[in-house]
């Protein structure tokens, strides 16, 4: 099973001394976040995607580019790149280029955004965001599988003989998590796929997503993709972790306390009633072991610990103590409730091993540039010769 | 006045005796609010008796609830008391929601708690609308507020809105307008028409899986696959 760290970037005023992260403090953090995710071991560290502030992370390929060159081992992913605003040929293009430098070592996740100004700031209507999102993956999955693509939808320009570029590596795509917190129609289409699906499982009652988890599952196992059981689910949570439950308590009450969305709101409650768990490394362990038990095996267990205005010390500290005190407790108590046939969310040599077995992957070579800035109709030297580029017709 | 507890939803069958639950977000005690509610519920029952039928009467009262209900407008969850809240009105076959006015509007408690409904939550369920204020000018605020309110919510208010200011409660003429929209509810529920409409139409609506209502999608079983939006999530094209 993976564990990881999520966040959103978001900056607000540390309620404690009042200060505040500028922007190029903040995304120095976020650096250092990520590179401490690795040095403990955590498996994914996964970055949000906003437009606007106060979340700084806009650009999640470009910052995600320069921490898989300081990180060694983690798995990059997203929470969530969004599949409604952004144009599918630019995620096809900008992930592949991310996953050739991160050699593998990235997925992504997928999902709407419920920055309501955002849809129009980029020509979108957000009364149609599910089916955007639906289109967008649909087109997404194929310029990721096929050299050449031919598409028509209702929502983006037509494409005519479309290569994306660079194609994945090893050809193989990295691996894509649907989330949703709400919507029955994005489950069916991670399950239609056999992709994950991610349930955030934070800011929400206990086994609150439970109903489309289980439909997630279900129609996994309807498509043939394997069992219920097999379905690959991850889960978000929070946590904030002291060696003595009540010094954890007492330090995040205030972060609590003042975040906007929890102001009116009792932690004791919130502690009682959600997925967050404040307290020693044991309550959080047990805690999380309980979403095992609500939930069935899943793959994913993530961890938003850098949000609520904590400073990067106090996040770093949390990090340490995840990958530290709780993880390595959690891997071996999953690891030995877990159901023999339940299968581990893929890496890219997992893929890469189903693709090919012990054959050599394919490393696509174009052809030529014959002088018009294109490589003729078949673009690799050894693409399919029945697939040809048809361009489109300049008059 | 008859108190009785809510059936389960689940457990409903064409002998069961008739499900009224009374809404009230009057907060004094006593408050006239509930008082004239529970007048209308008890006239309802007593009308369902008369022709060899049963009823049972359940209440939920919003001023005990008023900090769940807050707190659910910001979280965007509901507390366990305030689920089980929307519970009993989705199994209820019928409905008697009062009001106090304040500032010349329904009590913002009542408004916060309708805010929290699911949009199918009383799709098509037979509603009495009652009011009370301290001035016969506010008259008016039943139809004009509550009305279009539950006409949002797709129930079906009985065509007699029920308000009364102080000097009403003096006058027969209130007891003769409960009776009238007792009588207005009882035959609602008696043609069925609000479960033939919520069976039969059921799809038309909007809804949210996982949701309150008693018909609500919960399971894939229950989830249906021929619209536009799941043909193309397994693929297909709009």
């Amino acid at each position: 099973m993976q564990f990881g760290i999520f966040t959103v970037g978001d900056i607000a005023p540390d309620p404690v001394t009042g200060y505040t992260q500028s922007e190029a403090e903040r995304i120095g953090n976020i650096v250092r976040i990520a590179q401490k995710a690795d040095e403990v071991g955590l498996d994914v560290f996964a970055l949000g995607e906003h437009h606007n502030p106060p979340f700084v992370p806009s650009s999640p390929t470009t910052l995600l580019g320069h921490i898989a060159a300081l990180t060694r081992r983690i798995i990059l992913s997203t929470s969530v790149t969004l599949v409604t605003t952004n144009d599918p040929v630019r995620i096809a293009e900008e992930y592949a280029m991310l996953q050739h430098v991160a050699k593998g070592r990235l997925d992504l996740m997928v999902g709407r955004g419920n920055t309501v100004p955002v849809y129009p700031w980029f020509g979108k209507d957000i009364r149609q965001g599910v089916a955007l999102a639906l289109e967008n993956y649909n087109l997404l999955h194929r310029l990721w599988r096929e050299d050449v693509v031919d598409w028509e939808g209702t929502f983006r320009t037509p494409l005519q003989g479309f290569t994306s570029t660079p194609r994945p590596l090893d050809d193989v795509p990295p691996f894509v998590w649907h989330g949703s917190i709400r919507t029955p129609e994005i489950a069916e289409q991670a399950a239609y796929y056999g992709n994950g699906y991610f349930a955030n499982h934070i800011l929400a009652p206990n086994l609150h997503f439970k109903p489309l988890v289980d439909f997630y599952r279900s129609r996994f196992e309807h498509y043939g993709h394997g069992t219920r059981e097999q379905a690959i689910v991850g889960l978000g949570g929070q946590a904030f972790i002291a060696r003595r439950s009540q010094d954890a308590v007492k330090t995040f009450r205030p972060y609590f306390e003042s975040y906007p969305i929890f102001r009116g709101s009792s932690l004791d409650d919130y502690m009682a009633g959600t997925p967050l768990t404040v307290g020693s490394p044991q309550e959080v362990i047990d805690k999380t072991l309980t979403f095992r038990e609500g939930f069935g095996d899943y793959q994913r267990q993530m961890f938003a610990v850098d949000s609520m205005a904590l400073p990067v010390e106090m996040a770093l500290e949390q990090i340490e103590l995840l990958g530290t005190e709780v993880v390595p407790v959690l891997r071996k108590e999953t690891a030995s409730l877990r159901a023999p046939d339940v299968p581990e969310a893929p890496t890219h040599s997992d893929l890469v091993r189903a693709k090919y077995g012990d054959a050599e992957p394919r490393q696509p070579r174009p052809n030529p540039n014959r002088g018009d800035n294109l490589s003729g109709a078949s673009p690799y030297q050894d693409s399919d010769p029945d697939a040809e580029a048809r361009f489109p017709q300049v008059v | 006045m008859t108190v009785a507890t809510v059936q389960p939803h689940d457990a409903a069958g064409p002998e069961q005796a008739v499900r009224l639950v009374v809404v009230s977000a009057g907060v004094s005690d006593p408050s006239s609010s509930r008082l004239l509610a529970d007048r209308t519920a008890q006239k309802a029952v007593d009308l369902i008796r008369a022709s060899g039928g049963s009823a049972t009467v359940g209440t939920v009262e919003l001023g005990p609830l008023a900090v769940d209900i807050a707190q659910a407008i910001v979280s965007g969850f509901p507390s366990d008391r305030l689920r089980n809240a929307f519970e009993r009105l989705a199994a209820a076959d019928g409905l008697i929601v009062s009001t106090p006015v304040y500032k010349a509007g329904v009590s913002g408690l009542f408004k916060s708690f309708a805010d929290l409904l699911d949009n199918d939550l009383i799709i098509a369920k037979p509603v009495v609308l009652a009011a009370t204020a301290g001035t016969a000018r506010h008259s008016m605020v039943v139809d004009e507020q509550m009305r279009p309110l539950f006409a949002f919510l797709r129930a079906i208010p009985a065509p007699t809105s029920l308000f009364a200011a102080p000097e009403d409660w003096g006058h027969s003429e209130l007891g003769e307008r409960i009776a009238r929209a007792a009588t207005e509810l009882v035959l609602l529920l008696r043609s069925g028409v609000g479960s033939a409409i919520a069976d039969t139409a059921w799809n038309g609506y909007d809804h949210r899986f996982g949701g309150t209502a008693t018909r609500a999608e919960r399971t894939a079983d229950d989830v249906d696959f021929s619209t536009d939006l799941m043909r193309l999530a397994a693929g297909g094209k709009l």
